[in-house]
């Protein structure tokens, strides 16, 4: 079993939504879209469920074309943002629901849903309304309609993204795990890099309609193919400068710093990319080197301090771990761990890493 | 914490005060004068107690236009009702379509009552009216000023065509304002049209349909104009509504007592019926 698109395409109008795109899906797997707003994943979604025609291109699932089948017709199940359940059906009629639908008797109904409700720590609210529930309860109750049917195909569209801070930390602790023993593809989508992260399996990142790379999470993460894959798997953003190395000297174009690379690239000029935390108030790794910058915004992000930072005409993000306040203005000295420097060629491709 | 203690602020609230009084509160309040008591003018008085009230509970004239009311009203709420979230259904919902059904729905609303009144009457005349001219050529005997049942359906229809449209916009407010999702959602369970309708579209509407009808049904309760320029409450008083009755007793015949009565006990139904009707819908609302 697997979903495959193939040169799929989506034009509305003369907006592309989604350039021609290839992916493959394999059976019991999860995988990450990841990519900012307006990027194209509620539109791949769409059309990997049937609730979206291609303009063209095929959709093949399980070895069969299925370009062009209503939905309906598919075994799919979808997780909105939003917490979309029947307003005036119980938490247990919510859950049933997909299967009443399709006739399933009583029996197994009663059955199916209470597993499900257990999994998903509903059972005590098997009979209130969606409207008297947290958020996070209406939200479980909207996963557990899409996990009671058994779909082939399961896609999550941003699912944490209206709940707070604790509650999503909590479901996403718990979402994996969920699709453990399930013979189905799990698409999850999200705008950020830390979900794709801890979900874990295949990340594909997204940029404007454009798949830029598929693969496993953390290979996306730790060999990005190009620089535009590197910068939407990055949060807070990643920071990019212009370097000559020289044997093996590497400087920046801006300014003096100079640390030796063991990369095995030619000489030349490169650009890099350096993630926020391989840039911090500490020493780390064998390898760091010190940088000069003047603060312009320093905040605090649960226990890690973020220190946007000027030197120069580079305007870089650095992110540290404790609490650590800095003054507007102020100069600081900041390390970078060099082990961890991206290298992209003039095309933007990666070339080595670190 | 400290509160500071300055009575000034009062000052404020005399103008909104006064402006009550004299909107709501002295009007009331000189019908309820009239309402106890037998004048024959020159300011003299003569107390009567609940004469007024015991009269016109009892009185058979009273019944009947009451229970024509609630005829008109509850005809006209069972034709609305439907008609708007059916007409509010099909309108579109995105594209050039929607400013022009808008705007066409607003039409009815902008029109005063009185023109509306008038329109229909010289439309429905059996002789040169379109509609009553058209009617008879075809085979019908339409007469709206000598037929009872011809003025009730011409009453009818024109409040049907002057009010739908409320119905329409408030319920394609509602519809509106369900996000995509909830279609799509239905979509994948394999929902049927009318299963969409029932669980996701009526329940979401719930709120703007229950301000459509208390809405349709004040107003439709207390209607006047309308029917006083089409029909004049005639033939005869058969459509002789509550409020047009009250107009006779009190302007026509000139009985202030009993008219002041009836209109107080006509607040009251309204007043009643509102409230009865607003808790029905408000205990739902907090069931679900």
């Amino acid at each position: 079993m697997s979903l495959e698109l193939k040169n799929v395409e989506k034009k509305v109008g003369i907006d592309t939504h989604i350039h021609p795109t290839s992916l493959k899906l394999e059976k019991n797997t999860i995988n990450v879209l990841l990519g900012s707003t307006l990027a194209g994943k509620t539109t791949l979604m769409q059309l990997m469920a049937g609730l979206d025609k291609p303009t063209s291109g095929e959709i093949w699932f399980d070895g069969k074309n299925v370009t062009g089948m209503k939905v309906q017709k598919r075994n799919c199940s979808m997780v909105y943002q939003q917490f979309i359940n029947y307003p005036n059906y119980t938490v247990y009629e919510n859950i049933a629901s997909p299967l009443a639908i399709t006739g399933v008797k009583d029996d197994e109904i009663k059955q199916r849903v209470g597993k499900v409700a257990e999994l998903l720590k509903l059972s005590a609210m098997l009979n209130k309304k969606p409207d008297e529930l947290s958020g996070g309860q209406q939200q479980r109750t909207a996963l557990a309609r899409a996990l009671v049917k058994d779909s082939d195909l399961i896609l999550l569209d941003e699912p944490l993204a209206n709940l707070d801070f604790k509650l999503r930390e909590e479901l996403r602790e718990e979402l994996p795990k969920l699709f453990e023993d399930r013979d189905c593809i799990v698409v999850y989508a999200t705008t950020e890099p830390s979900d794709a992260l801890m979900i874990g399996g295949n990340t594909a990142t997204l940029l404007e309609g454009k798949v830029i790379q598929y693969g496993k999470t953390l290979e996306v993460y730790n060999k990005p193919e190009n620089l535009i894959s590197a910068k939407v798997f990055s949060d807070p953003p990643m920071n990019i400068a212009e370097i000559t190395k020289r044997g093996d000297n590497c400087k920046f174009t801006d300014n003096d710093v100079q640390w030796k690379s063991s990369a095995k690239i030619k000489d030349g000029t490169y650009k890099i990319g350096i993630r926020p935390h391989n840039i911090t108030t500490y020493k780390e790794g064998n390898n760091s080197v010190e940088i000069n910058g003047k603060v312009q915004i320093s905040e605090l992000s649960g226990s890690e301090s973020l220190i946007h930072f000027t030197n120069g005409n580079l305007s870089w993000v650095s992110l540290s771990n404790g609490t650590q306040q800095k003054n507007v203005g102020e100069d600081t000295k900041l390390y970078m761990n060099t082990d961890e420097f991206l290298y992209f060629d003039h095309n933007n491709r990666l070339v080595n890493n670190g | 914490m400290n509160k500071t203690i300055n009575q000034k602020a009062w000052y404020f609230v005399i103008p909104v005060f006064v402006l009550v009084a004299f909107n709501a509160a002295i009007p009331l309040m000189t019908v309820v004068n009239y309402s106890f008591q037998e004048t024959f003018g020159n300011n003299v008085f003569a107390w009567e107690g609940t004469r007024w009230f015991k009269q016109i509970l009892l009185s058979e004239r009273f019944h009947a236009s009451l229970g024509r009311q609630f005829a008109f009203t509850f005809i006209i709420l069972l034709i609305q009702i439907p008609l708007g979230i059916a007409i509010a259904l099909t309108m579109p919902k995105k594209g050039w379509g929607v400013p022009v059904c808008l705007i066409l729905m607003s039409m009815p609303l902008l029109i005063p009552w009185n023109v509306v009144g008038a329109m229909w009457n010289i439309f429905a005349l059996p002789d040169i009216g379109f509609l009553g001219y058209t009617l008879n050529s075809v085979g019908f005997d339409y007469n709206f000023t000598q037929q009872p049942g011809d003025a009730w359906f011409t009453t009818i229809l024109m409040d049907v065509w002057h009010w739908t449209s409320l119905v329409v916009l408030l319920s394609y407010a509602g519809l509106n304002s369900i996000q995509p999702a909830y279609y799509q959602a239905a979509e994948i369970d394999g929902a049927s049209r009318w299963a969409t309708f029932r669980y996701i579209e009526l329940p979401k509407m719930k709120k703007v349909l229950t301000l459509a009808i208390l809405l349709r049904f004040m107003d439709s309760f207390m209607i006047y104009t309308e029917p006083f320029v089409l029909t004049g409450g005639g033939p005869g008083n058969t459509t002789a509504f509550l409020s047009i009755d009250l107009v006779k007793m009190a302007l026509g015949q000139f009985d202030l007592g009993p008219a002041a009565a009836m209109s107080l006990i006509y607040f009251f139904i309204v007043l009643l019926v509102c409230w009865v009707f607003y808790n029905l819908m408000m205990k739902n609302e907090a069931q679900s």
